[in-house]
């Protein structure tokens, strides 16, 4: 920290020391490259893998007997004459889950604008350790390289759901993905935790540490509260996760019985005994439900910026949305057990889960609300960003909604594992969060590689993914309701569900097109990257600290002395101010009051 | 040759994308208005603005078509068990609840958005805070949400606690990939001791059971599980190789299935399958499935393939936990008859001990 603030302003920073190409762009330490490169790897490249996987399954499902040569082109031997392996559909089932879950939602989300806003917008010239942070990216390019492997892999890639419950994922003979496949998922997100932790502790370090002259706490932008308890969230639960992975690693290869017990397949009895597979659901779920929140958690940030920004408005209620993120957060913790209702636990323990998980929708209303009236007598300019943080707000107020049915042990009872459940949490933790991380892109675009996103293909790709997003998960929800169950390769065998053909091809239909749009969405990303317009310094005229910083990168964000911060960040339309906007580095004038 | 027409088509599909945009971009610059800004302005404000109105519309009509089609929740309205109709009811008032709450605020927030789409000029109120509204909308979904766990919790605790007094009927389930097995406890109500390493395929003891527990003895082991009407059933469920789930839908029944452990649900069985068949709406449901087969067996033939059989509604217990390759079709048929017809039929199945092929 010292180092920064004996930085002399009256010199160029760039000339300290020589950067050569391998310590730009490779392994920097600088925390926009970074955030540069989570992007690529992150939300680029994992994110055209996993939306790809559930195209094909989407393709599966609405016509689940006719051979296609889209399987044959792209899973080969995995699709004899254009036919799937029923295998294979529960490997794509899991390769999505994971993919979409933690690379692309969790370090794709949180590791491009934790990285990208936490020093910019707290007004630091870098994060607390550089060093560490670089590492952490390279962890997670390492877990990327080996997930990706493990899809090659001859036996086929794990294949037990993204919750890999054991016995399915911890014995051999149960399925073929649970061989080499399975190991390689359980190092994968061995290396993923690695990186994650710290990464998070690094952002939490930061935040506490590195804020810039008077950026006291209730100052901070609600982006920056967002990535800071999403850290806080993720160092709390993701060890156990490892914890979990590294006992199902001992039980598959070295003999112990930590979740198995009394097992008998393919006509042999094997050795474990007293373990229990609930016990891994327990350990899963306790990282797992807040793994939602962390997920979500940024894009609730995101969208609080940015809504702030576009209605030229204060946000509503800006300690109220603090609190309700402490809120969520101590919560999520928590309500683990409303993923178990029927697992066989104790139904007095459903009881108190069934009690806590409802509470979340208080804060979550809150939240809701105070959006909403952000809207309310603004001036609203429909910037790309804005568009996708409304359509933020909409699906995870839809999605939220149906979270006090699931929520209910009662109700979970017939909902658990139907297609409801999938409509869920697609809505309020996949979609909401997408929006938010496009959202960002969007609004952080011209910071990133000051250049401009073409706004008319961004307002194309925002409505038709709108149109898309609830063409498919809304009539979802009616055939979860019908009893159909998900992770089936195919409905054919239940003459019951034969009603319901109808609409999963409808789905499809939608997904289909949701999916191609997102190249326009790609093409619009790589060719502004290149070719698109120079960004002015401050496009959106926004007030928070980024936008004092040097557009063009250099080494130390800021090219003089780091701006010092007078007021809360959301001193829009103030009265007895001639622009619509005061950013955060202006003094107060005399006798104003702050908020 | 099919591989490379994907790429070919894949590649023109690009290229059009990309030619579309060049386009665009070329008319752009040919009018006389250049703003080169990639900011949004007043037009693009007044068009997504009323877009957002058209938006709000879209999701009032997808939802209404929903409820059109797929309204009556087949498996909603008419459950075949004594508790069902408690998670029914429950269902209704929280799909009400919701159902207020994603009209009112969808409208107020593609509204506003509508309404107070920028302009030039226009200078938006600065409205930070208003502690009354905001305890108001903390205080009011609290309440909502009080009495729902309240009524949630209630009708949970009444479905899990099993009654000993009604002295149900004890049947294991019995999960193992792919299929499922019930046993029967026979006459003294007591399932036989059992363990996954007794089990000997030789001697046909399948499910592991004791072979010198007395209780065991008249235990019986089916493929199809059949309930009397009107009797207290309680299922203990057993797996011997993986995590699965007995889904029974039309019952509002599930439970895990757990290897090293015994889970279990209990339920009254209300309706007999034959009833359940006549109710109007399983009449139409039934007509109108096998309308769809027809279509579909037409479409077989001219294939060259068998045609599908007609379909008669039986209950089904379905798995409903990931369990490997052949878990889409790990399924058992599931009859609900009167008392006399499930007598008469449990008669005519073999009991353990003589189903047990002698040591050679």
């Amino acid at each position: 920290m010292s180092e920064y603030i004996e930085f002399d302003p009256t010199e160029d920073h760039g000339h300290h020391h020589k950067e050569t190409f391998i310590t730009k762009y490779i392994f920097s330490q600088d925390h926009k490259m970074i955030a540069k490169q989570y992007l690529i790897t992150g939300v680029l490249f994992m994110g055209v893998i996993g939306i790809l996987m559930s195209l094909l399954m989407r393709l599966q499902i609405a016509w689940p007997e006719e051979p296609n040569i889209i399987f044959e082109f792209f899973l080969g031997k995995w699709a004899p004459d254009g036919v799937m392996d029923a295998d294979i559909y529960l490997a794509l089932v899991t390769m999505h889950g994971t993919i979409m879950v933690f690379f692309v939602l969790t370090a794709g989300l949180s590791g491009t604008f934790s990285n990208l806003l936490i020093p910019l917008q707290l007004g630091a010239r870098d994060m607390a350790s550089g060093f560490l942070n670089m590492i952490s990216f390279w962890l997670f390019f390492l877990s990327t390289v080996i997930m990706v492997a493990s899809i090659f892999v001859e036996a086929g890639p794990a294949a037990a759901g993204w919750t890999i419950y054991p016995p399915l994922s911890a014995v051999e003979l149960a399925q073929g993905g649970s061989g080499l496949g399975m190991t390689l998922w359980l190092v994968s997100m061995g290396i993923f935790i690695a990186s994650s932790l710290i990464g998070s502790l690094n952002y939490i370090v930061t935040v506490i540490n590195l804020r810039t002259k008077g950026m006291k706490l209730t100052r901070m932008p609600l982006t920056i509260w967002a990535f800071f308890v999403t850290a806080i969230i993720g160092v709390i639960s993701f060890p156990v996760l490892l914890s979990a992975a590294l006992l199902l690693i001992m039980d598959r290869s070295f003999g112990t019985s930590f979740f198995l017990s009394d097992i008998f397949i393919q006509g042999e009895v094997l050795h474990y005994q007293g373990g229990s597979p609930v016990l891994f659901e327990h350990l899963f779920w306790f990282l797992g439900h807040p793994e939602v929140y962390i997920v979500l958690l940024p894009a609730l940030g995101i969208a609080s910026e940015v809504i702030s920004t576009n209605s030229r408005k204060p946000i509503f209620g800006y300690k109220a949305m603090i609190l309700s993120i402490l809120a969520i957060a101590f919560l999520s913790t928590i309500v683990w057990g409303h993923h178990m209702f029927i697992s066989g636990m104790n139904p007095f323990l459903g009881s108190v889960f069934t009690f806590t998980t409802l509470l979340i929708a208080i804060p979550s209303a809150v939240k809701a609300f105070n959006y909403i009236t952000t809207l309310w007598k603004g001036n609203i300019q429909f910037n790309p960003a804005m568009l996708f943080s409304i359509g933020f707000v909409s699906t995870f107020i839809t999605g939220g909604l149906t979270g006090i049915i699931l929520g209910d042990s009662a109700l979970d009872i017939n909902l658990h594992d139907t297609y409801f459940v999938v409509a869920h949490f697609h809505l309020v933790m996949g979609i909401s969060a997408l929006y938010g991380l496009f959202s960002g892109v969007y609004h952080w675009f011209p910071m990133l590689f000051n250049r401009m996103l073409n706004k008319n293909l961004g307002y194309v790709h925002f409505w038709v993914t709108a149109i898309c997003a609830y063409g498919v998960f809304f009539p979802m929800h009616f055939i979860g309701m019908a009893g159909l169950p998900r992770r089936y390769y195919t409905n054919s065998n239940f003459p019951l569900f034969d009603d319901l053909a109808d609409t999963n091809k409808i789905i499809t239909g939608f997904a289909i097109v949701g999916g191609l749009i997102q190249i326009v969405f790609l093409y619009n990303f790589i060719y502004s990257m290149f070719y698109g317009k120079k960004s002015p310094q401050n496009p959106w005229k926004s007030n928070t600290l980024e936008w004092t910083a040097s557009m063009k990168h250099i080494h130390g964000n800021w090219q003089g002395q780091i701006p010092e911060v007078y007021r809360w960040p959301y001193d829009y339309s103030k009265p007895g101010y001639d622009e619509d906007f005061v950013p955060q580095n202006i003094p107060m004038k005399k006798g104003e009051i702050e908020y | 040759m099919n591989t490379f027409l994907t790429i070919l088509i894949l590649l023109f599909i690009v290229i059009a994308i990309w030619q579309i945009v060049k386009i665009y971009d070329l008319t752009q610059v040919s009018t006389v208005v250049i703003d080169n800004s990639e900011i949004a302005n007043d037009e693009d404000n007044r068009i997504n603005g009323n877009l957002m109105l058209g938006f709000l519309v879209f999701i009032y009509v997808i939802t209404i078509v929903c409820f059109i089609r797929y309204g009556d929740f087949p498996l909603m309205s008419n459950a075949a068990s004594e508790h069902g109709s408690k998670i029914d009811n429950l269902m209704m008032v929280s799909m009400v609840l919701i159902f207020i709450v994603q009209t009112f605020t969808q409208f107020f927030l593609y509204y506003f958005a509508y309404k107070y789409k920028g302009q030039k000029g226009n200078k938006a109120l600065f409205y930070s805070d208003n502690h009354k509204l905001e305890f108001l909308w903390t205080i009011i979904p609290a309440i909502v949400l009080t009495v729902l766990i309240t009524y949630g919790l209630v009708t949970w605790s009444e479905i899990m606690n099993v009654d000993q007094d009604e002295d149900p009927m004890v049947i294991e389930l019995y999960a193992q990939q792919f299929n499922w097995k019930a046993r029967y406890s026979g006459e003294d109500n007591a399932l036989g001791k059992s363990n996954v390493r007794l089990i000997d395929i030789d001697r046909a003891n399948i499910l592991g059971l004791d072979e010198f527990d007395p209780n065991a003895q008249d235990d019986v082991i089916t493929t199809e599980l059949h309930l009397p009407v009107g009797k207290p059933v309680l299922f203990k469920m057993r797996s011997q190789d993986v995590l699965h789930s007995a889904y029974m839908p039309h019952f509002r029944a599930q439970m895990n299935c757990v290897p090293g452990m015994i889970t279990q649900f209990g339920f009254t069985p209300s309706v007999t399958t034959i009833d359940m068949r006549k109710t109007p709406k399983m009449v139409e449901k039934i007509l109108n499935i096998n309308n769809i087969r027809v279509e579909k067996s037409k479409d077989l033939q001219e294939k060259g393939e068998e045609a599908l059989d007609p379909y008669e509604f039986d209950y089904l217990l379905l798995c409903n936990k990931i369990c490997g390759k052949s878990h889409y079709n790990m399924q058992m048929k599931i009859i609900v008859e009167t008392q006399e017809e499930f007598d008469n039929w449990i008669n005519q199945q073999t009991k353990f001990e003589n189903s047990l092929i002698a040591q050679k």
